[in-house]
């Protein structure tokens, strides 16, 4: 046998060469200490990807073009040059009035979308006079009773041009009727508004914990809006679901991804059972993530998201409509990852994340504020988030080509690696009969919590570390934050007992009554709430009357 | 051991359901040898204190982000007093302000852990500030 020279070597016995004589060698020279490099999500890395790594890639079968099938490289053949993702802050504050005026601020700046913030008892379902609510009015969220309120939020926004995202779940259909309500009032048909509501119990049941009843009801009326959304409020995304919250509770990337997705499957399935047009209405599903620290493996999520998405579509639901495979996603910059210390590092580490978020083809975006682990942001810290992310679509030369990152060795192999880890934990779930029976049985939680231990015990290893918090650390001058203070409470519960003594309470008791009925039989609900909401019924007073035909959720404790 | 049967109730006063940290606390505690149970979420002062009683504990650790620590923990502080605790040791964690420390100091929370602090930080203090009760 000849002695080969380089060139004529193959692919792999030139790699080996390199990584042996060069790499190796060069690395024992620089540092004595063997470092593991993993991702946030303990995912092992390798020094270099080659074309080794994409071994039999079929293009056309796992990439393809931007707008087809299985639309790992972007849902739209035009992505950012058709349109750029929508700039949309999660804001919501004090008062409806303190909130309306931020909106507009927003606005003025260049928001592209509104996206509201519910105080704690609104997302808990139950009215600013309640014992629980005490301390809490307007603190993590604007405060919303009634119609009364909404009609406030919204005073002198169209909602025919301007669409609203909504994070609101257990009480969803609520919120929606008065925002529909709040719409009719301008003049504006159903037909017209758009927007989304969160409305994805499944993930507070697994990571946020703000439920209310127990899952068979709650998907009931989740379906409910889901067929009232596809006759009556067409532009509507009647669910947005999210692996924002599941990453925030400790997830690992690929966690994220599964338990999302698999929420999407229950959703789907649950709706088909009760004899829905799965082309009718899966278009109008929507989807949201979390953008986190480490840079290429929230891309390959992204990108990886989009391919399970499609495929599941196409191959497990036989949906033959393209759109019902477009994996469309709200992305939010990762709030744990900001740090109180330090804080004005974290204006680089939302721009890291949010560049992340462009890269992987986001629809919409929420840039979060550098003094957000104090509080809710302040005019100021909102402003620079909002222009973190012009700044990427103006000044970066991100959106000038398509999914710049594809085709990268590593890219495509770690986009590869989170397809089949998630495929694994959606297989698992399958097996153990769905979403709703594995949160029954702790599991994605137990995995959640085991993931969020572990890494803490890296931090505090400095097996990963922290800038400013395990390294770097130093001493610095308090920072300016938005403090809401009781009076927002005051006034806040001044309207609340206006509204019950000026509304028609007869009329409201008999729209209760109704609406109790129709749980009862099992009726689609929308209607049945909208009309009470018009009738200025309060949050409190709706959920209460379901509260009782439906009983409340008691989470198994565990940790 | 170094836990020597010092019971620790980790307690989420507040609407947030925000239980990473107080899940990872708990872990932590439990594996540095405390005797600890947690409460579960959205639990009112009451609870928390009837909670504290029945279960003998020696520490309570209040885990909160919602911003309704000011107007929940005198709450608690309250109850204890009324119901005449006067040996169990207070502390608090989650999003709360540095400049409210003093104010929490006032109504006898003993140590509020920032945002950074580390788990072997919050098992070190107990061990060295609590003593099983009599």
């Amino acid at each position: 046998m000849k002695k080969n020279s380089s060139s004529e070597l193959s692919l792999k016995q030139s790699f080996d060469h390199w990584k042996a004589e060069k790499h190796d060698k060069a690395l024992k020279k620089a540092s004595s200490e063997k470092m593991e490099y993993t991702t946030i999500s303990g995912r092992k890395i390798k020094e270099l990807y080659t074309p080794l790594d994409l071994d039999g890639l079929d293009y056309l079968k796992q990439l393809s073009f931007p707008g087809e099938y299985p639309f790992t490289r972007g849902i739209h053949p035009t992505m950012y040059r058709g349109r750029l993702w929508t700039m949309r802050q999660f804001s919501g504050f004090g008062t409806a009035e303190d909130t309306n005026k931020r909106y507009k601020y927003l606005l003025s700046h260049g928001q592209t979308g509104l996206s509201v913030a519910f105080h704690l008892p609104t997302l808990m379902g139950i009215d600013s006079d309640h014992p629980l609510a005490q301390g809490e009015i307007g603190k993590c969220g604007v405060a919303i009773d009634s119609l009364a309120d909404m009609e406030i939020l919204f005073n002198k926004i169209p909602l025919d041009k301007i669409s609203t995202s909504m994070t609101i779940n257990a009480p969803a259909a609520v919120l929606w009727a008065m925002y529909i309500a709040v719409a009719e009032k301008q003049g504006v048909s159903p037909k017209a508004i758009s927007g989304t509501i969160q409305n994805d119990i499944l993930k507070e049941y697994i990571a946020q914990k703000t439920f209310i009843f127990p899952p068979e009801p709650s998907m009931k009326l989740i379906v409910d809006t889901f067929e009232y959304g596809s006759k009556e409020v067409p532009k509507w995304n009647t669910i947005s679901i999210s692996g924002y919250h599941i990453r925030e509770a400790g997830s690992t990337a690929v966690q994220e991804l599964a338990f999302t997705l698999r929420d999407g499957i229950e959703y789907v399935e649950w709706a088909r059972q009760r004899g829905l047009d799965v082309e009718e209405f899966v278009p109008r599903l929507s989807f949201f993530f979390n953008a986190h620290n480490d840079f290429f493996e929230e891309i390959a999520k992204f990108r990886a998201a989009r391919k399970i998405w499609a495929e599941v579509m196409k191959e497990r639901f036989r949906t033959r409509d393209e759109r019902c495979g477009w994996l469309r996603f709200h992305t939010q910059t990762s709030g744990v990852s900001l740090m109180a210390q330090q804080p004005y590092n974290n204006v680089v580490r939302v721009a890291i994340q949010a560049l992340a978020a462009v890269l992987g083809g986001t629809q919409s975006l929420h840039t979060n504020s550098l003094d957000e682990t104090y509080a809710l942001p302040s005019e100021e810290a909102v402003t620079i988030a909002l222009r973190t992310q012009q700044i990427i679509a103006h000044e970066s030369g991100v959106i000038n080509c398509i999914d710049p990152l594809g085709g990268s060795y590593f890219i495509e192999k770690l986009t590869d690696e989170m397809e089949r880890d998630a495929k694994e934990y959606i297989r698992k779930i399958d097996d153990m009969g769905g979403m709703v029976k594995a949160i029954e049985l702790g599991f994605p939680q137990r995995e959640i919590a085991d993931s969020a231990y572990l890494y803490q015990k890296a931090v505090e290893k400095k097996a990963k570390i922290i800038v400013g918090v395990n390294a770097y650390e130093m001493e610095h001058e308090p920072i300016p934050f938005l403090k809401i203070d009781e009076t927002v409470a005051k006034q806040h519960l001044a309207r609340l007992r206006d509204v019950k003594k000026t509304r028609n309470n007869a009329q409201v008791g008999e729209k209760i009554l109704d609406l109790k009925k129709a749980a009862s039989d099992k009726q689609n609900l929308m209607p049945y709430i909208l009309s009470c909401v018009k009738a200025y019924a309060t949050l409190g007073e709706i959920m209460d009357s379901l509260r009782e035909v439906y009983g409340e959720y008691q989470e198994p404790i565990t940790y | 051991m170094v836990g020597e049967n010092i019971r620790v109730l980790i307690a989420k006063p507040g609407l947030d359901g925000h239980d990473r940290g107080a899940k990872v606390i708990c872990r932590s505690l439990r594996d540095a040898g405390y005797e600890v149970i947690y409460t579960g979420l959205r639990r009112t002062p009451d609870e928390i204190v009837n909670a504290a009683v029945q279960e003998d504990v020696d520490v309570i650790g209040l885990s909160i982000l919602s911003g309704a620590h000011n107007v929940l923990f005198p709450k608690i502080m309250n109850l204890l007093k009324e119901k005449g605790v006067d040996d169990i040791a207070v502390i608090a964690g989650g999003i709360i302000p540095d400049k409210d420390i003093p104010f929490l100091e006032k109504i006898g929370i003993s140590k509020t852990f920032l945002p950074g602090s580390s788990t072997q930080e919050i098992a070190d203090w107990i061990k060295e500030n609590v003593r099983k009760r009599p």
